[in-house]
């Protein structure tokens, strides 16, 4: 039924769909490969498959969230 | 000597790691020694306990009967014939026990206003719910004054839960579908280590445990803490075992991630202001930042795709979560009005009784078995 997949088409579609999730008065959440680099190129560990980024500005692990934006009451409300 | 080891002794297996706390769980541990036989009752001795129990959660005998209970489902607990897992006369115990210790639960836990069930509405109540100040904080006192001895309590304390840590909301992957299990399995996973096992967060605080000299084996510690403890395990057992209750372990962990990276963030300050390094705080650094993921997929995806999905299990949503806060919080309370008193937070204190790796067989401490007497 159909073509087969193969495990290069899975890699190719997993890569091809990151998706950044905008969570309401919390970070960005992204699942699925993407390059997270400096602004040198050079690779920022990724210690999980989906990793939270900060939107608030105050967490003390840039660019990962701490969960500090609900201590500071961070809105993404207009 | 305590009854429970005179009768050990007879028995083909070896004694427990801790000592019994009251008439049934003497006579649980007793049963355990040996291979199962005939249908013992032990729902007389239950209801005893039940009746003299003026609160089951801080019950010292009815939560060391559920631990052990949960225990033959988990393993490494109590070192017992397999067959006891699914034994009538203990499922029956532990279901009789369940009942009672639910529907206290039901009873004292505030469970707030029941949002709509849409998964923006119920994330956004569950981080209202979570961000409530519940008074004084124990991991402030942690990151400014704890000593050294504190900390080693506060580990031996966590120690029940989180070397089985995700362990107990594991049990709800089969008993979730769809969006809800695909977001319970993307915590899990990264839980346990994402394919790694060095990395999994139980293995990481076996090792915070070694740093400050502990016994990083499951079950060593379990004379030295009181029945709130393993009230807070025995709880998400519970959850997690009956599939009726899915919507309350869905709503534990949500607030159990909510309520993880601020503290974890002071724990790794307490723990460095005392000289420790990396190795011992990396426990409490990775939860920063994995669990700063894991409550935004366990706000929305878990609690708030199970409430659109099955709208009858908001009110579970919320009481699990409330009763977290609850549970966690009398658990943190006990501890912290000790430390403050300049009292130890343990039952038995570390001092003259942490097991070494040679004791590991002997019985419990002296100081843990004596029930008969403190009663």
């Amino acid at each position: 039924m159909g073509v087969p997949i193969v495990k290069e088409d899975m890699n190719d579609l997993n890569r091809a769909a990151p998706q950044i999730v905008a969570c309401p008065n919390g970070p960005l959440l992204v699942r699925g490969e993407l390059d997270l680099v400096t602004p040198e190129g050079d690779p920022i560990e990724r210690k999980r498959r989906t990793v939270a980024l900060c939107r608030c500005g105050v967490s003390a692990i840039k660019p990962f969230c701490d969960g500090t934006h609900k201590a500071i009451g961070f809105t993404t409300e207009p | 000597m305590a009854l429970s080891q005179t009768l050990a002794d007879q028995g083909t297996f070896p004694h427990p790691s801790f000592a019994a706390r009251g008439p049934l769980s003497t006579r649980l541990l007793e049963l355990l020694s040996a291979a199962p036989e005939g249908s013992p009752d032990l729902l007389t001795l239950a209801d005893e306990a039940l009746v003299h129990a003026a609160e089951i959660v801080h019950d010292d005998d009815i939560q060391l009967s559920l631990f052990v209970l949960y225990g033959l489902h988990y393993g490494s607990v109590v070192e017992t014939d397999d067959a006891w897992e699914w034994h009538p006369s203990l499922i029956s115990l532990r279901r009789h026990l369940e009942a009672a210790f639910e529907a206290e639960l039901r009873r004292v836990v505030p469970v707030p206003a029941l949002p709509e069930p849409t998964s923006a509405a119920v994330a956004a109540a569950l981080f209202a719910l979570t961000g409530e100040e519940p008074g004084p904080s124990l991991s402030r006192y942690v990151a400014a004054k704890a000593t050294k001895e504190q900390l080693a309590e506060l580990l031996v304390h966590r120690s029940i839960y989180t070397l089985k840590e995700a362990d107990p909301h594991s049990w709800a992957i089969p008993r979730l579908s769809g969006r809800a299990k695909a977001a319970m399995v993307e915590i899990q996973s990264d839980e346990y280590g994402g394919g790694r096992p060095e990395r999994m967060h139980a293995a990481i605080f076996a090792g915070t445990m070694r740093g400050l000299g502990l016994d990083d084996r499951y079950g060593m510690y379990v004379d030295h803490v009181p029945a709130v403890t393993l009230a807070s395990l025995n709880m998400m057992s519970m959850f997690g075992l009956n599939r009726r209750l899915r919507g309350a372990i869905a709503g534990h962990l949500a607030a159990f991630e909510m309520t993880s990276s601020i503290p974890n963030g002071l724990y790794a300050r307490g723990f460095r202001r005392n000289g420790f390094g990396e190795d011992v705080t990396w426990y409490f650094d990775e939860h920063v930042e994995a669990d700063a993921v894991h409550e935004q997929i366990a706000g929305r995806d878990l609690a708030g795709s199970l409430a659109e999905d099955e709208p009858a299990l908001l009110p579970d949503i919320l009481f699990g979560a409330a009763a977290c806060l609850t549970v966690d919080g009398w658990a943190g309370a006990h501890i912290l009005d000790a430390w403050t008193a300049g009292r130890s937070a343990l039952r038995v204190p570390l001092a003259s009784s942490v097991p070494s790796a040679a004791d590991a067989s002997a019985p419990a401490g002296a100081g843990a078995s004596g029930w008969e007497s403190r009663s």
